[in-house]
């Protein structure tokens, strides 16, 4: 494999997350009892062999900064490339002080890096998906079909989407390379399995940087729309599909459906018992205790929680503290939460630090989990 | 250059543990699991950090490839320093005679270039063979308010335990007069730590003396500590009143895993202004099955329960199968419980499988009626790490395997 770094999307379009991104960006929000969603992109690519990271943020980003640290829970503290983050700055014939308007305008912010890098190849990666994937797989294709660019997609059905951001889907020869690209296509003109993107993205550095330079000279933007649609005919685009398990995070009940995912033993299998681990902040908790009168039931139980009460088909993060008679059942209970005696809580998402009080009862609905923002007290 | 020391903490991990049978065949004592997620060595590590000091050496000897892999650069103890830090001291061969650590100060004397590099005020001398929670800064500040040569921490035990322990007797001021290896009619109830605070200046000078005694075992307890008290140099007890527990046996290390069961454990592992740090095994959270029951137990991270837990310390990484009971056990890292499988008042080594259907051990009760006293495992069954017990095997109670038996 030719020296490939990763570039890492932080931010992404998080107005349907409601108030898990109030304080934070949608790459931060927790995740599966003791995991970021940055963890799985991040992991990937060290798992890969990459050992050079930029970290691109946009707005919200101390929580993930925190979350970060100097990344060495990612083998990324290093002499030799390592983490690097990369907030927005201001520069001249920039637009907007902090917002990107997309991809290619929020790339022309890392130019500099990119350009002082080595690297032949960078992946570009967007910290919204769960998965557990073999970059290298993806680089080594990408050299074999000696593609210009070649975009990770995986086939799936195409799902209506609230804001219509249905996502990106692709069509492909016989060979692999990519003839039609359909952005956000409405659901009800593609029956059946489609080729749909997950923004995992393996170019030439070379290339890249043209690119940056050129769509800022046009005041173009749109990583899709401006590159990858625009450019179809005249680069070689190649897709590469992905077969394991994957779940974009772009609302509620994604994110929702995502976590419960985790309690089918295939999905636990696929996501972290692979050779390649997950890593993520070390919080240094004793193993959860289980007192007498709990009942617990198809559920994730993180360390440093003591349960007293009844859990069903939930995700519990670490510290969490379930009182006796506590009722929590298909629900997401993020770290040091107390759920005091007697309450239930049904299809809910509790955030960081949240305290149930008494006999307090808390219900959403499915499709609509409800969700408590960070430090409530209800 | 580097930067001078006030302390430096020397941690003696080199003891094989006998009594811990079959659990430290193929690792050090130091380096057994405990907790659910710990081994015993993280208790005087995390101390260390916890009191500020942040330069110690472990001195390895039985088995150290496991207990080097798990220190690594000190990193989950932050005890990676641009100075000081944590440094690993085996053994090494030195001159004409090259030889292994024979006694606790011998092995304190071949590391005196070690302490020497940070030319320390004070060495702390610790062992990885206790569970507890110290603040060794304390001991330190007593220590130099007394203008102490040597420091002792002191353990108030009853009088029937008392001859099990090295006695330290005292005058009122907690100055030591004299000292007793496990009298058979003790004086006093202060039964040493095996904690030690030296002077460096004073520790050194008789490291050097005690080297050049050819019949001296080389020991801090029979040698330095009374060669000191004749010489008339001033020796101190530090009274520790906290949680301290000898996990030196199976009967003990399951006690003080079991402790942590308590409700009001005397021992808090989530303190935040006291935490125990480990390596972390970096798994997923916890999985509780469909139909799994857990009781009044401790589960780490990374283990998936199917079956019954009751009264048991779960490591990680750990599967217990359908219809598989656990009760009154410790069940160490990636151990695989299959369907149906029954364990009681048992400890089961790491990365060992028990198939489907097997017994192994039986509740205390029936285990006392059935079973002669006097065994090194009590009462218990005892598992080695990485052994197989086949579908539908019988372990009995008292039994020690460390070979598959299918």
């Amino acid at each position: 494999m030719k020296s490939t770094m990763g570039l890492v999307f932080a931010y992404q379009n998080d107005e349907q997350m409601k108030a898990l991104t109030q304080k934070r960006a949608l790459s931060s929000i927790p995740f599966g009892g003791r995991y970021r969603v940055v963890d799985f992109a991040l992991s990937n690519l060290v798992n890969s062999g990459i050992t050079k990271v930029g970290i691109i943020t946009r707005d919200n980003y101390q929580s993930l900064m925190d979350h970060l640290g100097s990344g060495k829970e990612w083998d990324l503290s290093r002499k030799n490339g390592g983490m690097y983050l990369l907030p927005p700055f201001s520069q001249p014939g920039f637009s907007g002080s902090n917002v990107y308007r997309g991809k290619m305008e929020a790339l022309l912010n890392a130019a500099n890096f990119i350009r002082k890098s080595d690297s032949e190849n960078v992946i570009l990666a967007s910290a919204d998906c769960i998965f557990n994937m073999n970059f290298q797989d993806v680089v080594n294709f990408h050299e074999e079909k000696d593609a210009d660019i070649t975009v990770v997609y995986h086939q799936t059905e195409l799902e209506e989407k609230d804001n219509g951001e249905t996502g990106t889907v692709y069509t492909l020869d016989e060979d692999g390379r990519i003839v039609d690209v359909a952005i956000n296509p409405s659901p009800a003109l593609m029956k059946g399995k489609v080729n749909l993107g997950i923004s995992q993205i393996v170019i030439g550095r070379g290339l890249l940087e043209t690119l940056i330079s050129e769509c800022a000279s046009h005041n173009m933007y749109s990583l899709h729309r401006d590159v990858l649609q625009r450019r179809v005919h005249d680069l070689k685009i190649y897709g590469y599909e992905y077969t394991g398990y994957c779940a974009k995070i772009d609302s509620v009940a994604s994110y929702f459906d995502a976590n419960m995912d985790l309690l089918s033993a295939d999905i636990r299998q696929a996501l972290f018992y692979q050779d390649r681990q997950i890593f993520t902040k070390i919080r240094d908790e004793s193993p959860a205790i289980y007192r007498e009168g709990c009942e617990v039931k198809n559920s994730l139980v993180a360390d440093g929680c003591i349960i007293e009460g009844t859990v069903e088909n939930s995700v519990i993060f670490r510290g969490v503290r379930v009182r006796k008679g506590a009722v929590i059942r298909n629900s997401i209970v993020m770290q040091d939460c107390e759920i005091q005696s007697g309450s239930q809580l049904e299809y809910s998402i509790i955030d960081k630090d949240v305290v149930i009080r008494e006999n307090r009862k808390l219900f959403g609905y499915k499709m609509y989990p409800m969700v408590l923002a960070k430090g409530s007290v209800v | 250059m580097r930067t001078k020391k006030r302390t430096v903490a020397m941690l003696l991990a080199g003891g094989q543990g006998s009594r811990l049978g079959v659990l430290t065949k193929k690792v050090a004592k130091p380096a057994i699991p405990f907790g659910g997620k710990y081994r015993i060595i993280d208790f005087p590590l995390s101390n260390c950090v916890n009191s500020g000091i942040d330069t110690v050496g472990v001195l390895t000897q039985y088995m150290p490839l496991d207990l080097n892999a798990y220190i690594g650069n000190g990193q989950p103890w932050d005890l990676d320093r641009n100075d000081g830090g944590v440094s690993v001291l085996p053994p090494y061969s030195r001159g004409a005679n090259d030889e292994w650590y024979k006694g606790t100060a011998n092995a304190i004397y071949q590391n005196m270039h070690f302490i020497e590099r940070y030319d320390p005020e004070y060495v702390v001398i610790l062992s990885g063979d206790h569970i507890y929670k110290m603040d060794y800064n304390a001991m330190i500040e007593y220590h130099e308010q007394k203008g102490a040569a040597a420091t002792i921490a002191a353990l108030n035990v009853t009088l029937e335990e008392a001859s099990r322990f090295g006695i330290l007797n005292t005058d009122e001021d907690n100055k030591v007069y004299e000292f007793e290896e496990k009298p058979a009619k003790p004086k006093s109830t202060k039964a040493s730590m095996g904690v030690y605070v030296f002077t460096w200046k004073k520790l050194k000078q008789y490291l050097e003396a005690d080297e050049a005694d050819p019949n001296s075992s080389n020991d801090f307890g029979k040698n330095i500590i009374p060669n000191m008290l004749n010489a008339g140099e001033a020796l101190y007890t530090y009274e520790f009143a906290g949680y301290w527990k000898d996990v030196g046996t199976l009967q003990s290390l399951w006690e003080a895993n079991m402790e942590l069961l308590l409700e009001d454990s005397p021992i808090k592992l989530n303190d935040n202004s006291w935490r125990i740090y480990a390596r972390n095994p970096n798994e997923p959270p916890v999985f509780n099955g469909e139909d799994c029951e857990i009781k009044n137990s401790m589960v780490c991270e990374g283990s998936e329960i199917y079956g019954k837990v009751e009264h048991s310390v779960i490591f990680y990484g750990v599967h217990i199968g359908k219809g598989a009971v656990i009760k009154d056990s410790v069940i160490l890292p990636n151990t695989i419980i299959e369907d149906g499988a029954v364990v009681e008042y048992s400890i089961i080594g790491q990365e060992t499988k028990v198939g489907k259907g097997a017994r192994v051990g039986a509740s205390e009760e029936v285990a006392k009626a059935f079973c002669a006293p006097g065994k090194m495992t009590g009462y218990m069954a005892v598992l080695a790490d990485e052994i197989t017990i086949g579908d539908g095997v019988v372990v009995k109670p008292g039994e020690m395997l460390d070979q598959d038996r299918l």
